[in-house]
């Protein structure tokens, strides 16, 4: 019904775009492309002529797109979200988000809400899933950090590695830093004196 | 002393050296600041975060604030300029096919000769020539129009300026996206390096003086938050001092490829620093005067008169009226504050907020609070000179 819109979603990392889309037709818009760089963004506005564009708000292609809305000489010109900022909680929610939106053609307001609030309660879990999978990421690196440095310490003094750990605690506390920078500096320390 | 924490906003370029030596060299600690330097992602992330209060200070193209407060991108917000970070340090370069085309007419680059220059371009040029900027709210795109529409045989749509995310210009040129480009160091280098493009001028010789970052803040927070401003205000001035020293140059660029803030090797960093520049692959390096500037002539003074001169382009783009656009653009540029921060710790400053923009051909001293002191040069490669306090419009 009032879901026809032509939607184009600016984004180089595959697997986000993919996601995007999937909410998108979830929602019930199924006529949404990416794009998956802005070198080519000129043309595809002319060709494709998207209501909306979807791209996230650290997106260095912003500036291209940016540059569109002001100098470009294409029949249907973007128009940054937040120029219209009878929404400011709507605006608020998508930067905190991290996604930005340009909207063309003067579409009308009650047609864009809905698209948005779709993007940003997926950008919203997407930053949530690569915040938690960094997470991980570190606290992985960090253990095995640590486990060199007990074992530099078992070796060096011949301690049990219960031991070795409430060192490297103390040692942490004392000093007011935290474990894991104490056992980096005693594993660097380690390699240089190899 | 209590700590004020405070979060900048900055895009990895060579010219953003005094907010990375306020903050390595405690000259933002010692005024009471936690300075938090933040890297942006583009300049319209940095517009936005600003205006969002996600960020307190920004390191802006100088066109930024007066845009933002004409409502030109993104949301309007009043942002004001507290000071200028540096004045020049941009350059135009060209493809090695434009450049080949260039050779064959018996054109020879000088790195000097805008005119020659830019006539050699129209008479070689078939179609439209594409030129990269790194935003439409630039000095770039600004010095450009400057320099190529006074060429003979210059017709607006004979160039097409594009917005090119710096770290991509090499490419673009490389693969026949751009002909041509202006864009800060040290994208410049790279793309002489990666690409085999020429760089064919430096900034300054279109301008000798163009104001190219600026400190922005936003005008409500700024008015609510004076003090602070004015110690963020003199801790930049102290960097920029200290950056326009020669004999420390070698540990500026030392200290910048150092700090994690910009990630950038040394030789991207001293070219700029050095104002020695390798223009193609395989030359030896020119000596170019003036290229950067971070404090020498009064070059953090927020000139009125260079608001004025923002002003001018910013409404012949977007057809606005020029009296009142003026006004707004000279109100952003807070020459107030930055009287405030620096006159009571001895910096000597002009006596006036405005001057006659391309009136000094040469260093020349002009009053100031204590005196006298030497400003310049500022002029144009066409001699254009621009007095915004005479009643009539300037002409070009």
């Amino acid at each position: 019904m009032h879901k026809d819109l032509n939607i184009l979603v600016v984004e180089a990392d595959q697997a986000k775009a993919q996601e995007i889309l999937q909410a998108l037709q979830d929602g019930g818009w199924n006529n949404a492309t990416v794009l998956s760089s802005a070198s080519a963004l000129e043309r595809t506005l002319q060709q494709q002529d998207p209501d909306i564009i979807l791209i996230d708000l650290a997106n260095p292609d912003r500036d291209t797109l940016e540059h569109l809305c002001f100098v470009s000489n294409a029949r249907s010109r973007p128009v940054a979200m937040f120029v219209d900022q009878t929404d400011a909680a709507m605006t608020q929610a998508a930067i905190s988000s991290g996604l930005s939106a340009y909207v063309v053609n003067g579409l009308q307001k009650d047609r864009i809400k809905p698209v948005l609030e779709t993007a940003i309660a997926r950008f919203k879990m997407i930053t949530k899933m690569q915040t938690e999978l960094e997470a991980a990421k570190q606290a992985l690196a960090d253990r095995k950090t640590i486990d060199r440095a007990k074992g530099l310490l078992i070796a060096a003094r011949g301690i049990s590695e219960d031991e070795a750990y409430s060192l490297l605690r103390k040692t942490a506390m004392d000093q007011g830093r935290k474990v894991i920078d104490v056992a980096t500096a005693l594993v660097t320390a380690a390699e240089l004196l190899q | 002393m209590k700590m004020t924490r405070i979060n900048c906003g900055y895009l990895p370029l060579v010219d953003c050296a005094p907010l990375i030596i306020a903050k390595e060299l405690s000259f933002a600690a010692e005024e009471g600041l936690d300075l938090q330097l933040m890297k942006q992602p583009s300049w319209s992330a940095l517009r936005d975060r600003l205006a969002f209060g996600q960020i307190q200070f920004a390191h802006m193209l100088s066109p930024m604030p007066v845009a933002m407060s004409l409502g030109l991108g993104g949301v309007a917000t009043r942002i004001d300029a507290l000071m200028v970070l540096s004045v020049n340090g941009t350059v135009i370069g060209i493809s090695a096919a434009l450049d080949q085309q260039l050779q064959a007419i018996g054109w020879r680059n000088s790195f000097s000769t805008p005119q020659a220059t830019s006539a050699a371009l129209f008479e070689v040029s078939t179609q439209r020539l594409r030129i990269g900027v790194p935003f439409p709210f630039s000095m770039h795109r600004m010095l450009l129009e400057t320099w190529l529409s006074q060429a003979p045989g210059y017709a607006a749509e004979r160039i097409e300026i594009v917005t090119v995310p710096p770290p991509k210009m090499a490419e673009a040129v490389r693969d026949g996206t751009l002909d041509m480009f202006c864009v800060g160091e040290p994208w410049g280098t790279v793309a002489v390096q990666q690409s085999d493009a020429t760089l064919v001028l430096p900034g300054s010789s279109i301008w000798e003086f163009a104001p190219e970052k600026v400190l922005g803040v936003h005008h409500d927070w700024a008015e609510q938050n004076q003090e602070t401003c004015q110690a963020m205000i003199r801790a930049l001035s102290k960097a920029a001092n200290w950056l326009d020293q020669p004999r420390n140059t070698p540990l500026a660029v030392s200290i910048l490829a150092r700090s994690q803030h910009l990630d950038l090797p040394e030789q991207a960093i001293d070219p700029a620093l050095t104002h020695r520049l390798t223009t193609k692959l395989g030359q030896s390096p020119r000596q170019t005067d003036h290229f950067l500037r971070f404090y020498q002539s009064a070059a953090n003074f927020p000139w009125r008169s260079q608001a004025s001169w923002i002003a001018d382009f910013l409404s012949g783009w977007h057809g606005l009226e020029v009296e009142p656009a003026r006004d707004a653009a000279r109100a952003c540029f807070r020459t107030d504050l930055y009287r405030a921060a620096l006159a009571p710790i001895g910096v000597e400053l002009p006596g006036a907020s405005e001057k006659i923009e391309g009136a000094m051909g040469r260093p020349t001293a002009v009053s100031s609070t204590m005196g006298e002191m030497i400003l310049g040069p500022d002029g144009f490669f066409n001699g254009a000179v621009f007095d915004f306090t005479s009643a009539k419009l300037p002409k070009n």
